[in-house]
Parts: structure tokens; C-alpha cells; sequence
């Protein structure tokens, strides 16, 4: 096998797998479920030609485990499962998030609670994805929307992970996970990659959580001469397990301070069609391709549309969203849930711009019509 | 202090340790650190890792490197670190509690698999950190805080579970055998795949305040006086059996580890690639 360059035709999730392969990830580990299975099985073929290991674990609470298990012998690793897998993630997303141990988790989305209905899509994870785990936490989620951006978003994900040592989330959906269509994969000497800072301080006073200005900690990998200590309990900068009130307020201060510093970095948006119209369409995901299609067809309909696409779901787009809020007359948020952004969106609208809510929890996607008879019935 | 002390695996300046008067889990990370030295193995060679509960606690007494993690899952971490890894030794060092209770399925799983790891788990008969609740190693009818008339499940044997799952290795003993511990921790270290050491250490505090004697001085004598060789054990009247139990070896096989067979499966190259 020969590793895929140039225009391609491809599935979401096998453009995850090629993606996560040029980040440089070399260890995935994880258990089967519909719809991400197929991320599982081309990880199992390819891993191993670039010298890396497939593991199919017992379930997804080792799954998680084991990756940042790799991850703490310094190789990039990754993980994807679907709603229910999700779930057990969530123990050891915590864990990652606490000892900022770098890596991957990939949520091909699909209609719950529950086992639900397995083979069709949703976007019900979204709040999951930021709160799923217990306490106060930050967390990186990133959300693509075609092939392409399947492929970019997981080069990504393994960078700000790296970067700012902290797992990220690839929240996407059953209809981008399964869909085929054309992605241009570069040429390697063209990649941007990110790995994490290595300690830069002589043995005797390295301590692998303590930063300097950036908040980011220097956690050598395990194998190397600077011994490392890694722990779920609170620790101090040195890893030692400590009971102290200050301790444990410094420490998940400083984990939200590395994200909250770096939002500029982290958040991106895609605005489509004019860049103000009366009504503003705020989408992700699969939807968000249904929106554009509601944009171009408003166009044609004479009526002033536009689209705010989140691709960071978080830390979440503030700025972008205020900005939405004080350009459009009326906002309107398609969602596969029942308004998870949407309540987000509320949360920031201090000018009571009317905000109109678009759910399915069908396992259909939405169809531009939908979106269009909104528009047309609340801007009359 | 000679280059090789076991002095050099421990972070002194942690102590005193967190543990109860009489227990044992204080022996045998005395006895760990001295096999380590005496493997000569580097501290910066070696992973620790470590689930949740007393014996949970040791991390913070080595200077190896150490992952201490959610509750059952050091196996599973210990699985990652290895294959992300695999010159480095890893050993998941687990109460009853997290190898066999919360973790039984990454314990099985791990042995199944043969990963080229040591798990050395303590068995206390009991959840000691959270209260002396019962764990899936303790026996049946015993008294615990869940079980205060008697426990109506009955315990897990560990080493039969390893040694059915699979492992390379398979071992008990107790911290009274203090030779014998420091011995089959070498031995596990060195064996090539999965290997377990139980070490029967009941909890003074709870299990063995309720069940054997409310001095650890006498739940030492417990252990000398109940622990048996494997080859005496075995020739002991059923009736016998039930009042003792087996220390010594009880796997030790050569079967090819987890990474060496799946190299030797997945033996192709991606050509022109990172």
C-alpha cells in the first residue's frame, strides 16, 4: 500500500484514518461500533505498514486507557467509537484532560439515548462532548462537515492536542462518517505538524508540571532520562498526589487559563454567503451543508441569508455568535438534537435578536426546505 | 549507598507511607524495589502504574517512572504504555479491587492477550481504602461493612483466573515469605508476556479485624500458618484444602507475547510514507 497524495475519492471516516496516519499517530486502540467501525478496520491494515499498532480492545473504557497509555510512551494515539462508546470514554477523557496527556478521540455521531437507533445520524454528543465527563473541565471539540475537512480537522485535532496538551474531540456525525466524495490529500513536505514541547530544563530541577508563561507543562515521555510521574489524584508540579485546597484550585485554573488564553488559536468559523444579511443561519456538521444550500437557493430567492458554520464547537465561538447576534434581524439553528446550540447561542444573546430552533431526532437529516419554510414563515 | 540500592527505586522523602500498622503493602514495595535493583534495571527503564485504592497509593513512593490512573484501569493503561513503548518494562501494581473486581475484564483480556507485563496484585480481601466493603476476592461468608452477617458471593482465585485466561506466568505468595515475594517479582519481572504475582495480605483494619484477629501481629501468623507450598498443597485431603491455600508457582510457559506475534502477523511496509 502506498500512502494516498492528490485528489482522492474517499469515505469521512477513511479520510479520518489518513489524516490521523500524517499527524503521525501510531497507536489506535479501540472497540467496534457503528457508525465509526470502519476507522477501527483501516487502522488495523495501515497501522502496522508505518510501524505502528492496532489494538481492539475489550471495551471503551480500556480503549480510552490504553490510549493514553500510548500516549504517555510518547506515541501519538487516537481513538473513535459512536454515542454509547462515547459514554465509557468519558472516565478516561477526564483523566486525559486532568494529567494533559495528548490524543485523539473521534465521535462519529448517531441517533440515542441509549443504543437508539445504531445506523442513522445526530448531533445529540454536543453537550456530552463539552461536560460528559465529571468537574470542571476544559476541552478542545472540533466539528467537520465534508471529506476534506474530515481529513484536515484530524491533522488538526492531533496538533492542538499536542500543542496545547490537552485531548482533543472530533465531534462528527453518521452522514459525514459514511459519505464518499473527493478530498486532495498533500504531498507529506507540505503538512504542518505539532509535537508536544519537550522538558527544557536540566534532570535535577525538571518538573514535569510546571509551566512557564504559556500554562502548557513539558511532560516528557516515559523511557526518557527526565522521570515522570503521572496522576488522575491532584498533583502538584511535580506529579505527587496533594490534598491542598490552593493545589487543586492552581491546577484546573491553569487547565482552563491554557484554553481560554488561546481561543484565537483554537476557534474557527466559516462565514458563507454575504457577510450580513437579515437572517443569519448558524450550522455545523452535516447540517451545515444543508444550510448552504438554504444560502444559495435564498439568494435566488431574492432574501438576505447567511451562514455562520461552527467548526470549533469548543471552548465555543463566542465572538463569532455575538457577532451573528448583532448582524441578523433572526437567527436560525437546524440542529439533529433538541437545541443543544441553540441554548448555547441564548446564553449570549443579551440583544433578544429572536432566536428560532430547528430540531430532528429522527435519524433524518434535515432538509433544506425545512430551514427555507422557517425563513420564509418568520420573515414575513 | 551503592549505586544498586533499592534505595534508588523508592521516593524516600514521600514517607511515611499512607499505610495502616500491619499491613502489608509496605513489605512489598520493600520487596519491589529490592527486585528491581537487583534486575538492575534504570528507574527511567521502568513504569509503574498504579489503579486506585491503598495499594493504589504506590506511585508516590517510586522513582520509576508512574502512571496512576482511574479506578480497574491499570492494566489498560499499562497495555498502551507497553505497545507505545515496548522496550520500556511496565508493571500495574493493583488491589483485589481494581485487578479482579472493577478491572476483571482488562485483566482478563490482558492475560488472553499475553502482553509483556507484570501485574502484582495485592489481595486484602476487601475495598480497605473506601471502608472495608467486599471485593470479588472475598471469601464467601466472610464479614465485611457490605456484608456485615456474611458474604453471600462467593471470592474469585486469582491465579486460577490468570492462569486460565492465559498468563506466562503465574505466582502466589505472601509478605511473611518475604524471600520468595522479592524472588517471584524478579522472576515475573524478567518473564517475557503476562505474568501475575498475588500477594495475600489481608487488610488488618477491616477484613482481617472482622475474620482472622483483630492484631496484625496475628494476621501475620494467619499467613504462616495457612499458606502451603504448591507441592504439600497438593497433596493435601480436600478437608485440608479448605483451611489453607497454595503459595509458590503455578504457570510458567513461554508463550509469545502479544507485540512479537502481532509483528510476526503484520509483517508489511507502506511504501514512500511517513
Amino acid at each position: 500500500m502506498k500512502r494516498p497524495v492528490g485528489k482522492q475519492f474517499m469515505q469521512g471516516n477513511e479520510a479520518c484514518v489518513f489524516g490521523a496516519i500524517d499527524a503521525g499517530a501510531r497507536f489506535y486502540a479501540g472497540y467496534p461500533i457503528t457508525p465509526s467501525s470502519e476507522i477501527a478496520e483501516l487502522c488495523a491494515k495501515f497501522l502496522p505498514q508505518v510501524g505502528g499498532v492496532f489494538l481492539q480492545m475489550e471495551d471503551e473504557l480500556g480503549s480510552m486507557a490504553a490510549v493514553i497509555g500510548a500516549s504517555t510512551a510518547g506515541t501519538k494515539a487516537f481513538t473513535a467509537t459512536s454515542g454509547p462508546g462515547f459514554t465509557l470514554m468519558q472516565e478516561n477523557l477526564g483523566m486525559a484532560i486532568y494529567t494533559e496527556v495528548p490524543c485523539v478521540l473521534v465521535n462519529i455521531q448517531r441517533n440515542g439515548p441509549s443504543t437508539g437507533l445504531a445506523t442513522r445520524p445526530a448531533q445529540g454528543d454536543v453537550m456530552q462532548a463539552r461536560w460528559g465527563t465529571h468537574g470542571d473541565h476544559p476541552i478542545i471539540v472540533l466539528s467537520p462537515s465534508s471529506v476534506q475537512e474530515f481529513y484536515d480537522l484530524t491533522l488538526r485535532a492531533f496538533n492542538l492536542s499536542e500543542k496545547y496538551s490537552i485531548p482533543v474531540i472530533l465531534l462528527s456525525d453518521e452522514v459525514i462518517g459514511h459519505m464518499r466524495e473527493d478530498l486532495v490529500i498533500p504531498e507529506l513536505e507540505d503538512l504542518v505538524i505539532v509535537n508536544r514541547k519537550l522538558p527544557n530544563k536540566p534532570i535535577k530541577e525538571y518538573r514535569a508540571y510546571q509551566t512557564e508563561n504559556d500554562d502548557i507543562p513539558r511532560i516528557a515521555p516515559f523511557g526518557s532520562e527526565y522521570i515522570v510521574h503521572i496522576s488522575s489524584s491532584c498533583h502538584d508540579e511535580t506529579g505527587f498526589t496533594h490534598s491542598k485546597p490552593q493545589t487543586a484550585d492552581q491546577l484546573v485554573r491553569r487547565l482552563h487559563r491554557k484554553i481560554e488564553r488561546n481561543q484565537e488559536d483554537i476557534i474557527q468559523v466559516e462565514w458563507f454567503g454575504p457577510r450580513k444579511a437579515d437572517v443569519c443561519i448558524i450550522a455545523y456538521g452535516a447540517v451545515s451543508r444543508t444550510a448552504k444550500q438554504v444560502v444559495v437557493d435564498a439568494q435566488e430567492k431574492g432574501l438576505s441569508v447567511n451562514l455562520l458554520r461552527l467548526i470549533t464547537h469548543w471552548p465555543f465561538p463566542d465572538e463569532q455568535v455575538k457577532e451573528a447576534l448583532s448582524q441578523a434581524k433572526v437567527i436560525i439553528v437546524p440542529e439533529m438534537n433538541l437545541g443543544q446550540v441553540a441554548q448555547e447561542i441564548l446564553r449570549l444573546n443579551s440583544l433578544q435578536t429572536p432566536i428560532y430552533s430547528i430540531t430532528r431526532i429522527d435519524g433524518e437529516i434535515i432538509m433544506p426546505s425545512e430551514i427555507m419554510s422557517k425563513i420564509e414563515e418568520v420573515i414575513r | 549507598m551503592s549505586t544498586n540500592s533499592y534505595k534508588n527505586y523508592l521516593k524516600e522523602e514521600h514517607f511515611p507511607h499512607i499505610w495502616c500498622p500491619g499491613c502489608g503493602d509496605g513489605i512489598v514495595l520493600h520487596a519491589y524495589a529490592i527486585a528491581l535493583a537487583e534486575l538492575g534495571l534504570a528507574p527511567k527503564e521502568v513504569v509503574t502504574v498504579t489503579g486506585i485504592g491503598c495499594w493504589g497509593k504506590s506511585d508516590d513512593y517510586v522513582a520509576t517512572h508512574a502512571l496512576h490512573g482511574t479506578h480497574g484501569r491499570a492494566l489498560a493503561y499499562a497495555t498502551g504504555v507497553k505497545l507505545g513503548n515496548p522496550v520500556l518494562t511496565v508493571i500495574a501494581l493493583m488491589g483485589d479491587g481494581d485487578a479482579v473486581t472493577i478491572g476483571g475484564n482488562h485483566f482478563i483480556h490482558a492475560a488472553r492477550r499475553n502482553i509483556d507485563l507484570t501485574a502484582v496484585v495485592i489481595n486484602n480481601f476487601n475495598y480497605g481504602m473506601t471502608g472495608g466493603q467486599y471485593s470479588a476476592t472475598t471469601p464467601l461468608k466472610s464479614k465485611t461493612t457490605t456484608s456485615p452477617l456474611g458474604n453471600a458471593e462467593p471470592g474469585f482465585d486469582i491465579c486460577s483466573l490468570a492462569e486460565a485466561a492465559g498468563a506466562n506466568f503465574v505466582a502466589r505468595t505472601t509478605p511473611f515469605h518475604v524471600v520468595s515475594l522479592k524472588n517471584l517479582l524478579k522472576e515475573g519481572i524478567q518473564k517475557k508476556g503476562f505474568s501475575l504475582i498475588e500477594v495475600i495480605t489481608p487488610c488488618p483494619t477491616y477484613f482481617g479485624r472482622y475474620n482472622i484477629n483483630s492484631s496484625p501481629v496475628a494476621n501475620m501468623h494467619w499467613l504462616k500458618d495457612k499458606a502451603v507450598s504448591v507441592s504439600r498443597y497438593q497433596h493435601m485431603t480436600d478437608e485440608d484444602k479448605l483451611q489453607h491455600f497454595a503459595i509458590g508457582t503455578f504457570v510458567n510457559k513461554d508463550r509469545p507475547d502479544f507485540y512479537t506475534m502481532y509483528q510476526q502477523i503484520n509483517d508489511c511496509k507502506w511504501e514512500g510514507g511517513r
